[in-house]
């Protein structure tokens, strides 16, 4: 069922999930989210699988009409959404009207927006993603940006509107800022460097360059020393590695990198920190910290936990008889005597 | 002989690398390929996508389900087999390739640099298995390995801004096919009309990291009737098992 149309792209929207799987051996980048983070937010706010295709929109967000009555929420970067002139409140569902148009004033905090629609944005699977990968022209709408004239579908028969209105409790809403501190997990190169060069690393401030871009995030600053040179055998490269090249200065590699690349990499942005790279704006200041693996693995269960909080309110009396029954489960699982 | 254990190097919480060695070398990637194949016949849990290179291989997991620990462990286990347990044979893949003329413009470039003839350079080119160490950067892209340095020529001093899909080419001792239409550098000796990289197949690729390619040379005639008939699916690859 056709949702909207677009009345202007804006400077980089396109349609993104939670990227391409089970390819990255052939060559093709995963692309999905640069903030994962807020696109699984914004379907849960409209009851989506956490997966569902969203658009990403960058700094200049798109108009867009309505053609449906329809379920959406924005997440992320505050571009200074507008419906039909009013402001649109953010990390919560809303319901947009047939006629009603989706405009942005500008950026206010961060760079990438979420828009998603209850039922999901339907464009073709190509290698079990919807992510749009533009340098190869793969995936989203044909491959590409949107732009003037398209219209985008749900997979839904019928408009589908939410009954009650979901939101992030205020608290857990990220501000983003002009200054990003990144936790980051040493490796899987780090032994390619001298003392000194992971103490620049660590010690020093970056800023955020304008060539950034879905690929990566380059930044500027001090060099970072290596040991026996930048250039190794090709390598695979995850998500959030930190790059460095010959010339000592970090690029952070984000959801269109290269599946493998012939640069030291001295150490991987943790899953949980990658969306405040994603909200960087160029000139905006970066700086590392280490964190164990351990550290790690807990600040993605505090991430999970966040938005599972995103959940349709439950009536109390429901609330009240389940609690009775799981007491009364309990007490019956104490009453049986222990064997042995 | 036991070859050594690989490293195990965390690359964040979602993906670690297994390095069997630093140098492009037949024996270690022959090692990443088995490696690859033994963690998806034994379904390792958690295990989201793996990415094999020369001499490495990248497992991404979800934190979710698993631990750098716990998949040490679990890969452990299985590199810690005997040899011989992988696979046997590989796959050749013929690759029909038009030498020269429109469809390969740097060929004379390539024999005059190696004072050869163009036969010459199409008989060395077409003599070899190479074997796919790799794909990437880019989707389809093959690293193959094997070529002569009698026909190794340097890359153009000004790229081309377009190189049609299939295209052949050579860039130092590296040779190579462009999977997909892009800019770039290499001296083009042919083009096959294989297409190396479609999104629509699964697998999109014909060729994967582990085989090995065989460039077969075609009559320039023959490029278009060999292209009609991949069209209308009269075509198919010739792929022969050889022993390893």
């Amino acid at each position: 069922m056709r949702a909207f149309e677009v009345i202007d792209g804006g400077m980089l929207t396109t349609v993104q999930d939670l990227g391409r799987f089970g390819f990255q051996r052939y060559g093709v980048p995963t692309s999905g989210a640069l903030d994962q983070f807020s696109l699984r937010a914004a379907n849960r706010l409209v009851g989506n699988a956490e997966g569902a295709a969203c658009l990403e929109m960058t700094l200049v967000g798109p108009r867009l009409r309505f053609l449906v009555p329809a379920t959406v929420s924005l997440t992320g970067a505050d571009l200074g959404a507008r419906l039909d002139g009013r402001p649109v409140p953010l990390w919560e569902s809303i319901v947009a009207r047939p006629g009603e148009v989706l405009s942005f004033v500008g950026p206010k905090d961060g760079v990438r927006a979420y828009l998603a629609v209850a039922g999901g944005l339907d464009v073709p699977e190509v290698l079990g993603s919807r992510s749009t990968y533009t340098r190869s022209r793969l995936g989203g709408l044909d491959g590409r940006a949107l732009r003037t004239g398209d219209v985008l579908s749900v997979a839904r028969d019928r408009p589908v509107v939410l009954g009650g209105a979901l939101r992030l409790a205020d608290r857990e809403r990220p501000v983003y800022g002009h200054a990003h501190r990144l936790r980051v997990v040493l490796g899987p190169q780090d032994d390619r460097f001298t003392a000194e060069g992971i103490g620049t690393f660590f010690g020093s401030s970056y800023e955020v360059s304008p060539q950034s871009d879905r690929m990566g995030c380059r930044l500027t600053g001090p060099a970072i020393q290596h040991a026996r040179g930048a250039d190794i055998v090709s390598d695979g490269t995850a998500f959030g590695a930190v790059q460095v090249a010959g010339d000592g200065v970090p690029i952070v590699l984000l959801a269109d990198r290269g599946t493998a690349g012939g640069y030291t990499k001295i150490a991987t942005v943790i899953g949980p920190d990658i969306p405040r790279l994603a909200q960087a704006a160029p000139g905006d200041t970066v700086t590392f910290g280490a964190v164990t693996l351990e550290e790690a693995y807990e600040a993605v269960r505090q991430e999970d936990r966040v938005l599972a909080s995103i959940s349709p309110p439950r009536p109390a009396t429901a609330d009240a008889s389940r609690l009775r029954k799981v007491a009364a489960v309990v007490a019956a699982v104490a009453a049986v005597p222990k064997a042995g | 002989m036991t070859a050594a254990a690989p490293r195990y190097l965390a690359a964040g919480e979602a993906a670690l690398v297994v390095e069997f060695g630093e140098a492009i070398d037949p024996a270690i990637n022959r090692r990443v390929h088995d490696l690859l194949l033994a963690i998806e016949a034994a379904r390792v849990p958690g295990v989201r996508d793996l990415v094999p290179t020369y001499r490495s291989l990248l497992v991404s997991y979800d934190p979710r389900q698993s631990t750098f620990d716990t998949l040490r462990a679990a890969i452990a286990s299985l590199t810690d087999r005997p040899a011989g347990t992988g696979r046997t044979t590989s796959r050749i893949v013929e690759i029909p390739t038009a030498y020269g003329g429109e469809f390969g413009p740097d060929l004379a470039f390539v024999a005059a640099h190696n004072n050869l003839t163009e036969a010459d350079v199409v008989s060395i080119h077409t003599g070899t298995d190479y074997l796919v160490y790799m794909m990437g950067f880019s989707p389809g892209f093959t690293y193959l390995g094997g070529m002569s340095e009698r026909i190794a020529a340097p890359r153009l001093k000004t790229p081309r801004t377009a190189i049609p899909a299939g295209s052949v080419g050579i860039a130092q001792q590296q040779t190579g096919i462009y999977p997909v239409e892009s800019p770039g550098g290499w001296q083009l000796i042919g083009r096959t009309p294989v297409s190396l990289f479609d999104p629509s197949r699964v697998p999109p690729v014909v060729v994967e990291a582990g085989d090995y390619l065989r460039f077969r040379s075609v009559p320039s005639e023959d490029y278009r009737t060999i292209s009609r008939a991949i069209r209308d699916g009269s075509w198919s690859l010739t792929i022969r098992e050889m022993t390893t």
